[in-house]
């Protein structure tokens, strides 16, 4: 385990040093991109200034608000589908192949329709990330054993009462890892879609500085965006396998 | 056998009336201001795709989107069975290649345009960068799950590393590498398209973006439902290829 991670932070030093030999011997050129100690210095600066502040604030909130939609609907759709199986009959080609549908093709079409604001960016972060918690939860609902359904109905409990009580917790496992994937589509969508046509947040940040060669900006933006994804991946990586540790199950 | 085909086709058929039904009742709520009918689309489509910018614009993406995925296996198939023979750099690498697969990449597109410049290149390496993940992943997985059964016949045959990846290996692996091809395939789609939405002079990412600056809803609906219709035809004939490969394994 230990040489692991020694293997692992000798790659990533590795990589660092290369760029920053590249660099400083001019091979990367001043226009193309900074030696990663400055992007690392100016992301400091650009952090304490507090200029970046708003456009921070408006990313993460919009991607909270895609991602609670997701749980709350993803959960509810995968149980409600979960019962009813002629719908997931149907939709199952769906789901098979709803991933190799490039959802960001319909932003374009959502920017008609809602305006230039942020309910596109919302719906297409929603899009991407509840279809992840939906099937999720039908994988999860799948593997319930069959005597907590009988036991759910020899105590006569409601399909509500069931739900809340045996099946969905016992599922919880595989909702935490569409949860994750869910954390991660949201914030693709959300990033994507300011990036690649809106008014604020940090990928419109990211996409204003370059067209303005402003590499001060840009690369401090997405060494930051880079840092958070690998964080909050981490974190909820770790969840997952405490909560499958404690069903043995890893 | 015949009896699951026809339940299949009958639930697509179902699902696509459900779909074209949706479609039909929005545009009678938004109306024609920000939304053309199923059967205006389908006709709009019929006189682009006879068009002659239109084969440039989609030879254009194919091209991309061929190289990107070509480069895609190669890189892939290889960075899979080293990353999968050697224990140690597979748990020393896999997680970061993980890792990679949740960050949002197009933040990554600028530093790939600043480096090979706006055209052809940019766009392959940014389809690249999305397909070649999930071909790491379920090969590495592929060659570190082979029945150990197997490699012990390659040891006793005293097959070199080579012979073992040709004879062994691969043939074992074929049916997971499939599925990462599968996922590699539509993820490098993805990746090219949304490369030409962003930053590009042609391709079809790029008439889309074309279309919203006109505001020529027709032409926007024509080319997302061209993209729908390809990315779900393909992936579901792949899936197809990969269900039968998983049941003879």
């Amino acid at each position: 385990m230990k040489a692991v991670i020694v293997y692992r932070l000798v790659v990533v030093a590795a990589l660092v040093a290369i760029l920053e030999v590249l660099c400083a011997t001019g091979v990367i050129d001043k226009i193309t991109m900074q030696a990663p100690h400055l992007i690392v210095r100016d992301l400091y600066r650009l952090l304490l200034s507090g200029q970046m502040n708003a456009a921070i604030a408006k990313t993460l909130t919009n991607t909270l608000i895609a991602l609670a939609l997701a749980l709350v609907t993803g959960v509810a759709a995968g149980a409600l589908i979960h019962r009813w199986r002629g719908l997931r009959n149907t939709l199952d080609p769906l789901f098979a192949t709803y991933y190799a549908v490039p959802v960001f093709a319909f932003y374009p079409f959502f920017i008609v329709v809602f305006g230039l604001g942020d309910l596109p960016q919302i719906l297409i972060a929603f899009m991407l990330s509840v279809v992840a918690m939906i099937v999720n939860t039908l994988n999860g609902l799948d593997r319930v054993p069959a005597v907590l359904v009988k036991t759910a109905r020899s105590l006569r409990l409601s399909p509500v009462q069931t739900a809340l009580r045996l099946t969905l917790p016992s599922a919880a496992p595989y909702i935490l890892t569409g949860v994750k994937l869910a954390v991660a589509y949201a914030f693709i969508g959300i990033i994507g879609s300011e990036f690649i046509l809106s008014r604020g947040g940090v990928g419109y940040e990211i996409s204003f500085a370059y067209t303005n060669f402003d590499n001060a900006i840009m690369y401090p933006l997405i060494l930051l965006i880079l840092i958070a994804s690998i964080a909050i991946n981490s974190v909820l990586g770790r969840w997952e396998r405490t909560l499958l540790a404690r069903r043995g199950m890893r | 056998m015949t009896a699951e085909r026809w339940r299949g086709l009958r639930n697509a058929l179902t699902l696509i009336i459900g779909l074209l039904l949706f479609w039909q009742i929005v545009y009678w709520i938004v109306g024609d201001v920000a939304l053309s009918s199923p059967l205006a689309t389908f006709r709009y489509t019929a006189t682009l795709v006879t068009s002659e910018t239109f084969a440039t614009h989609l030879y254009d993406t194919l091209r991309a989107f061929g190289i990107a995925f070509l480069l895609s296996v190669v890189i892939g198939l290889v960075v899979g069975f080293w990353l999968g023979f050697d224990k140690l750099s597979g748990d020393a690498v896999e997680p970061m290649v993980v890792t990679i697969y949740a960050i949002p990449k197009l933040t990554l597109y600028p530093i790939l345009l600043l480096a090979f410049g706006l055209g052809l290149s940019a766009k392959v390496a940014f389809g690249v960068i999305h397909g070649v993940i999930p071909i790491i992943l379920f090969t590495l997985a592929a060659v570190r799950n082979t029945k150990p059964i197997l490699l012990k016949t390659g040891h006793v045959l005293k097959l070199s590393r080579p012979q073992m990846v040709r004879w062994i290996l691969f043939p074992a692996a074929i049916p997971e590498i499939f599925t990462g091809l599968r996922v590699g395939f539509s993820l490098t789609l993805i990746g090219s398209l949304l490369a030409e939405m962003f930053a590009s002079q042609r391709g079809l990412g790029y008439l889309l973006m074309t279309g919203i600056g006109l505001h020529n809803i027709e032409l926007v609906m024509s080319v997302t439902l061209l993209i729908v219709v390809f990315a779900a035809a393909v992936s579901t004939l792949l899936l197809q290829l990969d269900r039968r490969l998983h049941r003879h394994a």
